[in-house]
């Protein structure tokens, strides 16, 4: 049956109004001011590392990303903490928000489709995050370049673009996540206890538990022990069930971007080394070809995630 | 579908799983009628409604809303309809103005267009003073005429309105009301739901008394009154006059008079007996100080309907109904 009308019906309207909602409430500009303040310290002590050691490194600027000193985590730690939870905090009340404050059947009743509901929430969450993201990456950039007073190169530039670009990506997987459990749960404070507790399952207990569970499906040979060695086996199956987790993923996109010199994601094989000048940065194309599978992971998690939550709130009562 | 009807229903059914909700209802509501779907909790009337906007999938039957089906058509139906829900809630951290302004930004009006409609609209349910005020400060009250005010804007053709006074006062509700019949002046028809029988009696140019997913019973509500009460009219004559009661008595179609006090009779007919009432005491040389009938109570027909022999009743509704 083809419906009447296009889906996008109201798409742009319902995209900006969540947009100027976000940026208005305070629990988003706190959050963003708090991360901006650590961005600033950070980029600070990075500068003050920098200038004392690497002077002559060609790809300086990506350092303030990835410079920790100390007991001052990197930028890039803070990130991602940040992306996740800011995510979280904007999409968790998506969908029970508007069925809680029963304000979704009256909008419903518009001349909409559900679709354009939910995909402008999420496209209005995703460019607040957009926007944020790109205030902190320019004052990351503008800091830098203050502190130690030489312009970056081109390829720097690209490089920390293709990071933004990834950045964004990556929460697009947290938004769509918080979007479908805001689907899924009718209380506001389920979703979001339920979001952040994947997150950190993610973050912190899946790669100690993809070890472990690599260690007993697939035990250690006691020669490679014997040498100080990881077993490839147990390695390989470590790294695959490791990447089962968006954190990781994104994790290992930032390495092969921020650094130039990464030539294989994981366990290295001799074969990638062969012919290769160890050390030697590669171009981005390159980079970025190496970190393919994992932004396609990304993409393809967030795609999935929201078209669950879309096929969900397709057949759900309105009716609170 | 005649020209004079906007909504036809046809053994329209909402099942749950193994529970029906909505059983096989068939009416009709015309053109600038005030429609009432009337009944218990748990009845069906909400279902009914969604399913006539197209919010709820509809389990059988068919349904025709000004010409399109709901199922199919939904945002035809929904940019002539306008829809007020049970217990509407609004965007508390905007304004009034801004909360309409979102919906008239989906519906789609320009910009210009936007503003007058949205300034008329609340001006007209008694809001123009609160357009700037937060809808978080707004009482129960407020917020149900906000939901009208919306309506008012969209400019619909059908207003839905869902248990539109409960939680009012009096006041509150008199005045919803009267925002109501305006709505019919304008040829705008009206479908509301309610359980408060006595509230919406007085608006209502006819009722579908809803009962466990059944129509029960149909029509206007001097017509319910006399095929389920079947006690017909009650006319009150306030006059003076000598003997006025027994030619009164006489009238063709009255089967017993009442005295009330002193110079007040009570009239029982089987007819609207009023005219040769107030003949025969203009003829007796009295003086007639008050003259009324009395409409039947719609909490009399239901109570005598449902709750004397509710297990028949069902049965019967359903036989009704199908
Ligand atoms: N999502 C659902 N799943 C199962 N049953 C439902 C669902 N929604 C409604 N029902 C049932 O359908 C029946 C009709 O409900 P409905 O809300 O239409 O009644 P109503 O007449 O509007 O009542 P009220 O006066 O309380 O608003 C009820 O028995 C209700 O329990
Ligand atoms: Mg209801």
């Amino acid at each position: 049956m083809r419906r009447e009308g296009s889906a996008f019906n109201g798409l742009g309207v319902v995209m900006l109004k969540e947009l100027a909602d976000h940026l208005t409430s305070i629990r988003f500009v706190v959050l963003e001011l708090v991360v901006m303040a650590l961005a600033v310290v950070t980029v600070y002590v990075a500068a003050q590392d920098i200038k004392n050691t690497v002077a002559e490194d060609p790809f300086l600027f990506l350092k303030f990303f990835t410079t920790s000193s100390g007991s001052l985590p990197s930028f890039l730690f803070w990130l991602s903490l940040f992306v996740p939870v800011v995510s979280i905090g904007l999409a968790f009340d998506s969908i029970n928000g508007e069925h809680n404050r029963r304000t979704l059947s009256r909008i419903l009743s518009q001349p909409i489709y559900r679709d354009a509901l939910l995909f402008g929430k999420f496209l209005g969450a995703l460019l607040t995050m957009a926007v944020a993201l790109v205030v902190l990456w320019l004052l990351v950039i503008g800091l830098g370049l203050l502190f130690i007073g030489i312009p970056p190169g081109g390829d720097e530039i690209a490089r920390a673009f293709v990071f933004l670009l990834v950045t964004i990506v990556y929460s697009g997987v947290w938004l769509a996540l918080a979007l479908l459990f805001s689907i899924l749960f009718r209380s506001a404070a389920t979703a979001a206890l339920a979001t952040l507790g994947l997150w950190l399952f993610f973050f912190v207990i899946w790669p100690v538990l993809a070890g472990e569970i690599a260690q007993i499906v697939v035990p250690p040979d006691p020669r490679y022990m014997a040498l100080g060695l990881q077993t490839p086996g147990t390695a390989v199956l470590e790294q695959v069930l490791a990447r089962l987790s968006p954190s990781t993923l994104f994790g290992e996109v930032v390495v092969a971007l921020l650094d130039p010199t990464t030539r294989a994601l994981g366990p290295i094989y001799l074969s990638q080394l062969q012919g290769a000048v160890l050390g030697a940065p590669l171009p981005l194309g390159a980079s970025v070809l190496i970190a393919w599978p994992q932004i396609v992971g990304l993409l393809a998690t967030t795609i999935l995630l929201f078209v669950i939550g879309y096929v969900v709130f397709q057949r759900q009562e309105v009716r609170a | 579908m005649s020209a004079d009807t906007v909504i036809e229903a046809e053994g329209l059914t909402k099942t749950y799983g193994s529970k029906v909700a909505v059983d096989h209802i068939s009416f009709t509501v015309g053109r600038g009628e005030i429609f009432g779907l009337l009944g218990p909790n748990g009845a069906g009337k909400t279902t009914t409604i969604l399913m006539l906007l197209g919010l709820t999938d509809i389990s059988a039957g068919e349904v025709n809303v000004l010409g399109f089906d709901p199922a199919r058509e939904p945002l035809s139906v929904k940019r002539r309809v306008g829809y007020l829900p049970d217990e509407v809630g609004f965007y508390e951290q905007l304004s009034a103005a801004d909360n309409l302004r979102y919906t008239a930004r989906l519906i789609g009006f320009t910009s210009m267009d936007r503003e007058k409609r949205i300034a008329e609209a609340l001006n007209r349910v008694g809001l123009g003073e609160f357009a700037d005020n937060r809808v978080g400060t707004f009482s129960r009250g407020m917020r149900q005429r906000l939901g009208l005010a919306e309506i008012l804007m969209k400019g619909a053709q059908i207003a839905i309105l869902d248990e539109p006074t409960s939680g009012l006062d009096p006041h509150a509700t008199s005045e919803l009301l009267g925002i109501i019949r305006r709505f019919k002046s304008e040829g705008v028809s009206v479908l509301l739901s309610s359980h408060l029988l006595e509230r919406v009696q007085s608006v209502c140019d006819r009722v579908a008394l809803f009962s466990g997913g059944h129509i029960a019973l149909m029509g206007s509500v001097s017509e319910l009154g006399r095929t389920v009460l079947g006690a017909g009219y009650v006319v009150d004559i306030e006059a003076e006059g000598a003997g006025l009661a027994d030619r009164l008595a006489l009238i063709p179609g009255v089967s017993r008079v009442e005295q009330t006090g002193i110079g007040k009779v009570r009239l029982h007919a089987e007819r609207d007996v009023r005219s040769e009432a107030a003949a025969e005491v203009v003829a007796s040389h009295g003086r007639l100080k008050y003259l009324g009938v009395q409409e039947p109570s719609l909490e009399a027909i239901y109570t005598h309907y449902f709750e004397s022999k509710p297990d028949e009743t069902l049965k019967e509704g359903a036989r009704h109904a199908a």
